[in-house]
C-alpha cells in the first residue's frame, strides 16, 4: 500500500524553430495525490497534458518544476531508489498492440518483471507466478496463453497481460492511459470492472487518465479536469459531471454523446 | 492483500504445462521468388566452396594458349594455358570471402554506429551520427586510389576492408533512422518502466526487431562488395595474385580476350557475378516483404490464395495472369 | 405525414472475401434509406459495416466480390440505377455525383503535397468539365463556407489545419456536387468531444438544408442514437435488428443490441455504476481464450 503525491508538476517543451525556440508548457502546476483503493480520474482531451502526466510519473520523462512524492519521501530517480520506484509505481499502456513486444511470448513478458524484482527466485518459482498472474486476470487456460506471442491474442486479451505484467512487481500504485480506449466496445467495461476489482484486491491507488467522462464518472471517485496542461475542475466523480462550474466542463459534458437528451425530448 | 506466492498449494495442469517462453524467429515465407534466389545463390556457394578442391591447379601455364573448351580443359584456356575451370573455382572462392569479410565489417560498423548511437541518445547520437555522415560523404572511388597508390602488392584482405570502410555509412543511417522509430514504441517504454536495464532492453527488445532489417544490409552489402571488388580489379585496382571474377575479367580484359573471341575466359566470370548479385537481390525483396508488410498484398503468392474466377478477377480490374 | 421515398435500396446483398477458407463479410443485408433520412449503422469491428459501405459504392478491392444481392440507387429524376450493373464510364459519372462519401481516417485521405483547392476542384474537374475557372474557386468557397471553415484557408495544405477543418474539408468535398446520398464512415472518432459535437452539428445542418440522405457508420451506439432517424445494429456480417432510433433505445429487441447498449454507460444516468461493485466474469467471457479469427483482420 502506497501514496503517491505530486505537487505543482510543471513540465516545458523546448520547440526548436531555426536557431530560435519557444517553450511549450505541456504541464501546468498540476497536483492531486494517490492513496490506497482509491481511484482518480484525469480526464482531458488531446493535447491536455494527460499522456505527459503519465510520463513523468513513471519518470520517463524529467518534471521543469515541481515535485513528487512517494510515501511522504522525494522520489529517487536512479540506483536502489530507482528500483524501489519501478516495484511501487507501475504503468498499463494505451495500445494493446504496441505495448508488447511481437516477438516475445507473453510468457516471457511477465517473466521479466518478476525476475527483476525477485532476483533470487528460482525459475520454477518464476513460472508458478506467471500462471498466477494469468489466471488473475482470467486468462486460462494459463499454460497455454503465456506460450502465445501478442498476435495470437486478441486486443482485450492483450490488455490483460499488460495489466498483469504491471501487477508483476506486486506495486501499490497504478497509472491506466487510457487502457480501454483502443479495445473492442463490447469488452471496454469488462477489463475496466478488472481493473477495479485487482484494485479492492491488492490495495492499489489508481490514476485513470482518459478522454472519455462517462467511463470517468463510474470508474473514479474524483475527477480532475484538464485543459492545456492545467486543472480547471475537481471534485468528487458525480459533482463533477453532474453539476460541473468550469466552462469547459460545461462543454465538455454538453459535447458528450447523451441519448438521455432525446429520449427526453422525444417523451415530450 | 499484496500477491502472495502459494509454494505449497497443488498446483493445476496450467502450472506444469507452462515449460518457459522459447524465442522463434520469423522466417521469411518461402515464395518462387526466395526459392529461386536461395537455389541460385547456394549453388554458386557451392561452387566456390568445394569447386576448388575438385580441379585442376589454376596457376599452372601451358602452351594451350587460348584453346577453347575440350574435353581437357571444360571452360577453355586463357592465354597462357591456364585452365578457366579452375580459375573460375577459386575466383567464386575469392570473390565469396571478399563478400563475407565485408559484409561482416559492414554489420558491427553499421550496427555500433547505427543502432548503439540512436538507442543511447543524447551526445553519444550526435557524435557518432556526425562519424557516419561525414564518413557517408568522403568519396570512395579516389581513397580507394589513394590507398592502393600506396600498397601496391594489395591482399584480398585489404580490398575488403576499404570495402568496408568506404560502404558501412550507407547501412549506418538505415539502422539509425529504424531504432530511433523502435525506441520510442510503447513496449520498449514498458521495458524501461519495469526496470529493465538499458543494455538488456537493447539486446533482447529492440534487436529481435531490427533482425529483418540487419540482414537486409548485409545482403546489400554483400552485394556492393562482390560487384565493388570486381570493379576496383578491373581497373587494375584489386587484390593482386588473388583470383576473385573481377581479377578474371581484368586479365581477359588484358589478354584481349574479347576481340580474340574467347568467350569461354570473360563470359563464366562475367555470369556468376551477375548470376550470384540477382540471387542475392531476390533473398533481399523477400526479406523486404517482411520489413514491409504493405509489399505482401499484392504478390504472386497471396493472389494465388484468393479463389476467385477469371470473370470476378476481370470484373474486378485484376490482372488475369 | 408521408413517408419519404426511398433513395436506396439493398436486397440481400452478401460480400465474400474469396480467400481459402471463404469469409462471409456481409451477409444477406437488407434494407431500404429513405430520402433525407440519416440510418445509423453501429457494431464493432469486424462486423463488416466498412465493407457493405464500400461495397455499395462499388470501392471493394479483390479479393473482396460481392456474391449476391443489388444495392439500387433511385436518383430524385430519372430511372433506377442498379450500382453493381454499371459498366466504368458510367460508374465513374455517378461516383460523387449520386452517391459520395467520407472516409475513415480523414487525415489521411487529403494528399498532403497538394493545397486544399487543388483537391476540391479536381471534383469539379472531373465531373463538370464545362465549368469555367472562376465559376469553380466561387463554388469551392461556398462549400468551404457550408461547412463552417473560413474560405481563406483553400490556398493552405492538409497539414496546417487542424484534424476537425480536414474534416470539414472532407466533407465539403464529398458535398461537392450535391449528391442524394452521403456514406460517412467513422468520421469522428479520431476527433475530441468537442470538435466532434460541432461536425455532428455540422452535417445535421446541411442535411435540413440540403435534403440529402446520410448512412453514418460507427461503433459509437450512443452518437447514433443522437443524431439517427433509424439504426441498424450489425455482427458478424448481419443486420441484427434495424428500427427507430429512439425505440431502439429504450426498448432493444435482440440480445446484441441489449449487449452493446449496456457496453456505454450512461453519462448522467447510473447505467455503468456496476464497475466497482464486484467482478462480473460474464462481461470477461465475452473475450474468451481462443485464438481470434484470422480471417476478422481482412474485414473492417
Amino acid at each position: 500500500m502506497s501514496t503517491l503525491e505530486v505537487r505543482g508538476l510543471t513540465k516545458d517543451y523546448r520547440l526548436r524553430q531555426g536557431l530560435r525556440g519557444t517553450a511549450l508548457r505541456a504541464v501546468d502546476d498540476v497536483s492531486f495525490s494517490l492513496e490506497p483503493r482509491r481511484t482518480v480520474a484525469l480526464v482531458g482531451q488531446s493535447g491536455s497534458g494527460k499522456s505527459t502526466i503519465a510520463k513523468l510519473l513513471m519518470q520517463l520523462e524529467r518534471p521543469t518544476a515541481g515535485e513528487i512524492r512517494l510515501d511522504g519521501a522525494p522520489i529517487e530517480r536512479r540506483g536502489a531508489g530507482l528500483a524501489r520506484y519501478r516495484r511501487t509505481v507501475q504503468m498499463v499502456f494505451q495500445d494493446p498492440f504496441a505495448s508488447l513486444n511481437p516477438y516475445h511470448s507473453v510468457g516471457h513478458h511477465l517473466e521479466r518483471p518478476i525476475r527483476l524484482h525477485h532476483p533470487g527466485m528460482s525459475g520454477a518459482g518464476v513460472r508458478r507466478r506467471v500462471v498466477e498472474l494469468l489466471e488473475r486476470v482470467r486468462l486460462t487456460p494459463a499454460g497455454e496463453v503465456a506460450r502465445r506471442r501478442p498476435h495470437e491474442l486478441s486486443g482485450g486479451q492483450r490488455q490483460r497481460v499488460a495489466i498483469a505484467r504491471a501487477l508483476a512487481p506486486e506495486p501499490g500504485i497504478l497509472v491506466a492511459d487510457e487502457p480501454v480506449s483502443m479495445l473492442d466496445v463490447s469488452i471496454r467495461l469488462g477489463v475496466l470492472n478488472l481493473l477495479a476489482t485487482l484494485q479492492r484486491e491488492e490495495d492499489l491507488g489508481v490514476l485513470y487518465i482518459t478522454h472519455d467522462l462517462a467511463t470517468a464518472r463510474h470508474f473514479s471517485d474524483e475527477i480532475l479536469v484538464l485543459y492545456r496542461g492545467q486543472v480547471v475542475e475537481r471534485g468528487p466523480a458525480d459533482d463533477v459531471i453532474l453539476r460541473p462550474r468550469h466552462d469547459y466542463t460545461k462543454t465538455l459534458a454538453e459535447a458528450a454523446p447523451n441519448p438521455e437528451r432525446r429520449v427526453g425530448q422525444a417523451r415530450g | 492483500m499484496a500477491l502472495t506466492i502459494q509454494a505449497a498449494e497443488p498446483l493445476g495442469d496450467s502450472g506444469a504445462a507452462y515449460a518457459g517462453g522459447r524465442r522463434r524467429i520469423a522466417w521469411p515465407p518461402m515464395t518462387a521468388k526466395l526459392a529461386a534466389g536461395l537455389i541460385l545463390g547456394g549453388l554458386i556457394l557451392l561452387f566456390g566452396l568445394i569447386g576448388p578442391f575438385l580441379v585442376q591447379d589454376p596457376s599452372r601455364v601451358n602452351d594451350l594458349g587460348l584453346a577453347s573448351p575440350s574435353g581437357a580443359h571444360l571452360l577453355g584456356t586463357t592465354q597462357t594455358g591456364q585452365d578457366v575451370l579452375a580459375q573460375l573455382a577459386y575466383a567464386t572462392r575469392g570473390s565469396l570471402t571478399i563478400g563475407a569479410i565485408v559484409g561482416l565489417l559492414t554489420l558491427l560498423a553499421s550496427a555500433f554506429f547505427g543502432v548503439v548511437g540512436a538507442y543511447a541518445g543524447g551526445w553519444v547520437d550526435e557524435v557518432f551520427s556526425l562519424v557516419t555522415n561525414v564518413m557517408l560523404v568522403i568519396p570512395g572511388l579516389p581513397l580507394v586510389i589513394v590507398i592502393s597508390s600506396y600498397v601496391p602488392d594489395k591482399s584480398l584482405w585489404l580490398v575488403a576492408l576499404v570495402l568496408s570502410i568506404t560502404g558501412w555509412a550507407g547501412s549506418a543511417r538505415v539502422l539509425r533512422g529504424y531504432t530511433l522509430s523502435l525506441r520510442s514504441r510503447d513496449y520498449v517504454l514498458a521495458s524501461r518502466v519495469a526496470g529493465e536495464k538499458r543494455w538488456r532492453i537493447l539486446a533482447v527488445e529492440i534487436l529481435p526487431n531490427l533482425v529483418p532489417l540487419l540482414a537486409s544490409q548485409v545482403v546489400f552489402a554483400v552485394i556492393f562488395a562482390i560487384l565493388g571488388e570486381a570493379g576496383l580489379s578491373y581497373l587494375g585496382l584489386g587484390a593482386s595474385g588473388s583470383f576473385t571474377w573481377g581479377t578474371m575479367l581484368y586479365y581477359a580484359q588484358n589478354g584481349l580476350a574479347l576481340r580474340l573471341g574467347a568467350w569461354w575466359w570473360f563470359i563464366p566470370p562475367g555470369l556468376l557475378l551477375a548470376l550470384f548479385g540477382a540471387a542475392l537481390s531476390l533473398i533481399n525483396f523477400s526479406i523486404d516483404e517482411i520489413i514491409n508488410p504493405k509489399l505482401r498484398v499484392r504478390t504472386r503468392a497471396e493472389r494465388r490464395g484468393w479463389r476467385m474466377s477469371r470473370q470476378q478477377l476481370r470484373q474486378a480490374g485484376e490482372a488475369t495472369l | 405525414m408521408t413517408v419519404p421515398e426511398p433513395v436506396l435500396t439493398v436486397t440481400g446483398l452478401s460480400i465474400d472475401y474469396l480467400v481459402d477458407p471463404v469469409v462471409h463479410a456481409v451477409r444477406d443485408v437488407s434494407f431500404v434509406l429513405r430520402r433525407g433520412e440519416v440510418l445509423g449503422l453501429a457494431g464493432e469491428s469486424g462486423c463488416g459495416k466498412s465493407t457493405l459501405a464500400y461495397g455499395i459504392a462499388r470501392l471493394l478491392k479483390p479479393p473482396a466480390t460481392i456474391t449476391a444481392g443489388a444495392a439500387v440507387f433511385h436518383p430524385r429524376d430519372g430511372e433506377d440505377v442498379d450500382w453493381q450493373q454499371l459498366d466504368a464510364g458510367r460508374l465513374r459519372a455517378a461516383r460523387w455525383d449520386q452517391i459520395s462519401m467520407v472516409f475513415q481516417g480523414a487525415m489521411n485521405s487529403l494528399n498532403p503535397v497538394i493545397s486544399i483547392r487543388a483537391q476540391m476542384e479536381d471534383v469539379f474537374t472531373a465531373h463538370r468539365p464545362a465549368m469555367g475557372r472562376r465559376e469553380r474557386r466561387r463554388r469551392c468557397a461556398e462549400l468551404l463556407e457550408r461547412v463552417g471553415v473560413d474560405p481563406a484557408r483553400l490556398t493552405a495544405y492538409p497539414h496546417e489545419l487542424s484534424g476537425g477543418m480536414r474534416q470539414r474539408v472532407m466533407i465539403a468535398t464529398a458535398m461537392a456536387l450535391e449528391p442524394q446520398l452521403m456514406i460517412m464512415d467513422e468520421p469522428t472518432t479520431a476527433l475530441d468531444v468537442v470538435v466532434q459535437r460541432e461536425i455532428l452539428r455540422e452535417i445535421t445542418r446541411l442535411r435540413d438544408e440540403l435534403g440529402f440522405a446520410v448512412l453514418f457508420i460507427t461503433h459509437d451506439l450512443p452518437l447514433l442514437l443522437e443524431i439517427s432517424d433509424r439504426i441498424a445494429v450489425m455482427r458478424d456480417g448481419e443486420v441484427v435488428e434495424l428500427g427507430d432510433a429512439v425505440a431502439l433505445y429504450t426498448e432493444p429487441k435482440h440480445d446484441y443490441t441489449k449487449r452493446l447498449l449496456a457496453s456505454f454507460p450512461s453519462l448522467t444516468g447510473e447505467r455503468g455504476a456496476f464497475l466497482r461493485q464486484g467482478l462480473d466474469e460474464r462481461l470477461l467471457a465475452l473475450d474468451a481464450t481462443s485464438t481470434p479469427d484470422p480471417a476478422r483482420e481482412v474485414t473492417t
